[in-house]
């Protein structure tokens, strides 16, 4: 079946199998392999991307259903040769080790903070909570909420 | 000066491609004519394979070739830990079964196609006929008279029997003449590693040169080659191993697996590229699990609290086959470290390793020591609470005293340096450790069920001198080399055999240079990864790259500056020994103004145009490095929980590490090591656990199933440390990949334990989930108004 799509910024048409997954699309026909896949449970929040705006678990969705949608991906969130304050923060609060969920853990972290109108106000409590579909095997998470808290900081008012 | 990079928490040097979905993982790899694999997995425990009928999945589209075990011609997977004096068995492991499956997810078939999607069809075409036998999932029942048996040649299932013994008379004499001996049956339950990235492995063959290469998710790209070579019957020099981005270990990417081999051999057999990358559901059942023991364990102590001796009897399950490092894990790794860091007199451990129906296990972070120090501790407070002494006290009356170069355990191991009493001091003054006990005295009056849980620990890391590896039964040794590689315009590569994939080496190995030599950190490039572009080295594991690797690099870079320094002599026209060194300039002693950089030393060595006679153009070193002991980190940690009578939950309300790893090159790098180390330790305690049925089936098979801790799950943990310089490290400098996983999983428990003392409890099968925690506290209930009642 045929689907277009947006994928960061540039529209793509392709000829694909019904049941292929927004994943396996971003990485196997766009080449996007900045998405990582840990699951097959839609558990670990690797494969977080944004689609419309919104935080979404690639692996959860077939390309199909992202059919005239506009996709944002980790390659996607850097504008203009600038780092979003989320992939800085990680970066400056040492939120990563093996960077495997780090890339769905940006996009969630992200899309969680663009989702309030004043993300600096979230608690702790409410940053882990935010996080909790997505796994992180290395940093013990309190860095990444740091590093969330320091985003937060920087995208007062709900923009970046 | 300026402020010394050496110590300086400065960013990571990985991470930019990291943050922007740049890094390139083995499944992020791309050849053109690649084929997929999938692999037809046992869905039976313990089964005869009666017949494989792979008609079905060879017509299916895109198919290419479809395996099984009879058609293999390659060696058998290796075991390389062949534990001596402990009767071993190794009975064969095939990359595919032929005729019997030890596991649900022992491999049976391979299917090779042109896309995954078409490979995964047709694996479930390929129609195997088994006859189920029984199956046996825990360790100590294989070893039972009746218990199913896995092999002909392996009576009782037992693979080996190891016993490290300080004497045994003595031990004996000591439980004897005890005062007090307190006991516990311990089960250290089975956890599956989930590294984030599932394993893959691609590999290609030019048949026209006989060369290989291999891109796996590997912690130890020499071992692969040097194993893979052996089994696949390629020379090594032919053969190259990639794993440069790899997304985290903690062990489960040590081992060679019986993948991995069918990749290349596929590869190799078709012509064409191979690739493969499991599901998380297949990493639950085909990657290494940890753990998994039934231990036996006793203490034997003076009225007064003074410990005398400790012995444990351990049943380790090895799973269906013996995995590359499997039977070190409960025996070298775990029954060397029974002292702790306290005087016992006497100490001894037997470790039987026993075949059962389940996944291999291997070192999954901490390896064996977690396992030691957990019956170690537990048992302290075991004894506090049956002598009525504070746990502090009693750890305080029995703590090794200071030293700085060398104190001899009963177990035989050397310890190289420790303060154990300032680890406790630290940890107890930043909890504040007389309140909580006020604090917890209160919540008991007001009906609350408060603990507290403290550990002293040491571990034994940086593996290791290459002696002991070869007098373990290690197949190899443990020493590590690097290459420094300075260009005409100053630009530094590092070459290092160990393989990091998430600990920051590209990061604090560029400031160990740089603090050495005076580059910027800017211009070090850390290699790692390649076995084309690397010198040998044995891996990352063990928290030994820092330990053993930087001590490569460190006395590389130094040969570096040793050779500036003859050049500098030249140039200025001074005698070497009148030259210094200061922050990357090189002068005659009193005379900095007139200087030569070490960039202007670089450049001049590398065009060779003006070189004192006899010295060789080029600026580069090459080290090996073999450590002459293991280095011995340690600390305190303390946690503070809170148990809910009513559901069971247990919360973590504080957790407090203070640890010791010498002097640290990147404190915002080892306490990421620590937060994320704790987090594994407690999951241990709080979440995790692998779980077979009685037919061997893993009910914990995905993580649907299998808890993996949550963001939710924990506070920020407050963390102290002091510096304690390894005596034997040319920077000082000791491990500190796994000390969070060893001393959190057996802290938060005594916490939990602590915190229901008042009914009573004395013991919850882990992980002290809220059904089985108020399971306990009902039973405790019960009990005692059933005490009250007769």
């Amino acid at each position: 079946m045929k689907v277009s799509l947006t994928v960061n910024g540039t529209r793509y048409e392709r000829d694909i199998e019904p049941r292929m997954l927004l994943v396996h699309f971003l990485r196997e026909e766009l080449g996007l392999t900045g998405t990582n896949i840990g699951c097959d449970t839609s558990q670990c929040g690797a494969c977080t991307v944004h689609m419309d705006g919104r935080s979404l678990k690639s692996c959860a969705c077939l390309a199909a259903q992202a059919d005239g949608r506009q996709v944002t991906t980790i390659e996607g969130l850097a504008q203009d040769g600038q780092l979003h304050p989320m992939q800085e923060a990680f970066w400056e609060k040492h939120g990563l080790q093996c960077g495997y969920c780090t890339p769905g853990m940006i996009m969630a972290a992200a899309a969680l903070l663009e989702q309030h109108s004043s993300p600096d106000q979230l608690s702790e409590a409410e940053i882990r909570h935010g996080l909790e579909g997505n796994l992180c095997r290395c940093t013990g998470y309190q860095n990444i909420v740091a590093a969330v808290q320091e985003a937060a900081r920087h995208m007062k008012g709900g923009s970046s | 000066m300026s402020t010394r990079i050496f110590g300086s928490g400065i960013k990571r040097r990985e991470d930019p491609r990291l943050i922007t979905g740049k890094a390139l993982y083995t499944d992020d790899m791309v050849l053109p004519r690649t084929l997929h694999m999938a692999v037809v997995r046992s869905p039976h425990a313990h089964a005869r394979i009666k017949s494989i009928d792979i008609r079905a999945a060879k017509d299916a589209p895109g198919v290419m070739a479809v395996f099984t075990g009879q058609d293999l011609d390659c060696e058998p997977v290796p075991c390389a830990w062949l534990v001596p004096d402990a009767d071993l068995k190794t009975p064969d492991h095939p990359a595919l079964a032929k005729k019997r499956v030890r596991y649900v997810g022992d491999g049976v078939a391979v299917v090779l196609a042109e896309s995954r999607y078409q490979a995964e069809d047709a694996a479930e075409l390929v129609e195997v006929e088994y006859k189920p036998l029984d199956a046996v999932v825990d360790p100590e029942k294989a070893t039972q008279e009746g218990a199913p048996r896995l092999y002909g040649g392996v009576p009782n299932n037992i693979a080996f029997r190891w016993v490290a013994s300080s004497g045994d008379e003595e031990v004996e004499k000591a439980f004897e003449e005890a005062d007090v001996v307190v006991s516990e049956r311990i089960v250290q339950q089975r956890l599956l590693p989930t590294a984030m990235e599932p394993r893959a492995a691609m590999a290609q063959y030019n048949d026209a040169s006989g060369e290989m290469t291999v891109w796996c998710t590997s912690q130890n790209p020499h071992i692969h080659r040097h194993a893979m070579g052996l089994v696949l019957g390629i020379p090594d020099n032919k053969l190259r191993v990639v794993a440069e981005e790899v997304g985290g270990g903690f062990g489960s990417k040590i081992p060679v697996y019986a993948d991995e081999i069918l990749v290349a051999w596929a590869a190799r057999k078709l012509g064409r590229p191979v690739k493969w990358t499991e599901t998380r559901s297949e990493n639950y059942q085909a990657t290494i699990h940890g753990r998994d023991h039934v231990e036996y364990v006793d203490l034997a102590a003076k009225k007064d609290g003074t410990m005398v001796a400790i012995r444990g009897k351990v049943y380790a399950a090895m799973g269906g086959y013996l995995s590359t490092a499997g039977p070190g894990v409960p025996t070298i790794l775990h029954g060397l470290m029974y002292c702790n860091v306290y005087r016992f007199e006497h100490a001894r451990c037997e470790s039987i390793g026993v075949f059962t129906t389940t996944t291999p296990t291997d070192a999954y972070r901490g390896a064996g020591r977690p396992e030691a120090i957990f019956l170690v501790e537990r048992l302290v407070d075991k004894l506090a609470a049956e002598l009525e002494m504070d746990p502090v006290e009693l750890r305080r009356k029995n703590l090794i005293p200071p030293f700085q170069d060398g104190y001899d355990v009963a177990t035989g191991l050397t310890y190289d340096s420790g303060n154990y009493q300032a680890v406790l001091d630290q940890a107890l003054e930043m909890a504040g450790y007389e309140d909580l006990r006020q604090e917890q005295e209160q919540a008991r009056q007001d009906g609350r069920l408060l603990g507290v849980g403290v550990t002293t620990y040491a571990e034994i890391c940086g593996l290791g001198p290459s002696q002991v590896a070869g007098a373990t039964g290690f197949q190899g040794g443990l020493w590590e080399s690097c290459i420094v590689r300075v260009s005409a315009t100053g630009k530094v590569q590092v070459m290092i055999g160990t393989n990091p994939h998430g600990q920051g080496e590209e990061t604090t190995f560029a400031q160990i240079v740089s603090d050495e030599l005076g580059f910027p950190v800017e211009d070090i490039e850390v290699v790692h990864g390649d076995t084309d572009q690397t010198p040998m080295g044995w891996g990352t594991y063990g928290s030994r790259t820092t330990p053993v690797s930087g001590a490569a690099l460190a006395l590389a870079a130094r040969k570096v500056k040793d050779k500036c320094k003859a050049l500098a002599a030249h140039l200025l026209e001074a005698a070497q020994e009148d030259i210094a060194y200061e922050d990357g300039k090189f002068f005659v002693k009193g005379s900095p103004e007139e200087h030569k950089t070490i960039q202007d030393l670089a450049l001049m060595a590398t065009v060779a145009w003006d070189l004192p006679e006899g010295m060789d153009p080029g600026l580069e070193a090459s080290q090996f490095y073999d450590p002459p002991n293991f280095v011995y980190p340690f600390g305190c940690h303390l946690a503070v929980v809170e148990v809910d009578r009513e559901t069971g939950h247990v919360e973590l309300k504080r957790y407090i590490a203070v640890d010791d790893c010498g002097p640290q090159i990147n404190p915002v790098i080892v306490a990421g090591q620590v937060h994320g180390g704790v987090v594994q330790g407690v999951g241990q305690t709080l979440y995790e656990g692998a779980a077979y049925d009685e037919q061997g089936q893993l009910i914990t098979g995905s993580m649907m199933d299998y808890t993996v801790p949550r963001a939710d799950m924990f506070p920020n943990f407050e963390l102290g440390h002091t510096e304690t310089p390894s005596p034997h490290h040319p920077l000082g400098v000791k491990g500190i990949g796994e000390t969070g996983t060893i001393a959190s999983t057996v802290t938060v428990y005594n916490a939990v334990i602590d915190a229901l003392r008042p009914l009573g409890v004395e013991q919850i099968e882990m992980p002290m989930t809220p059904p089985r925690v108020w399971k306990a506290i009902q039973e405790a209930k019960a009990n005692n108004v059933t005490r009250k009642q007769s």
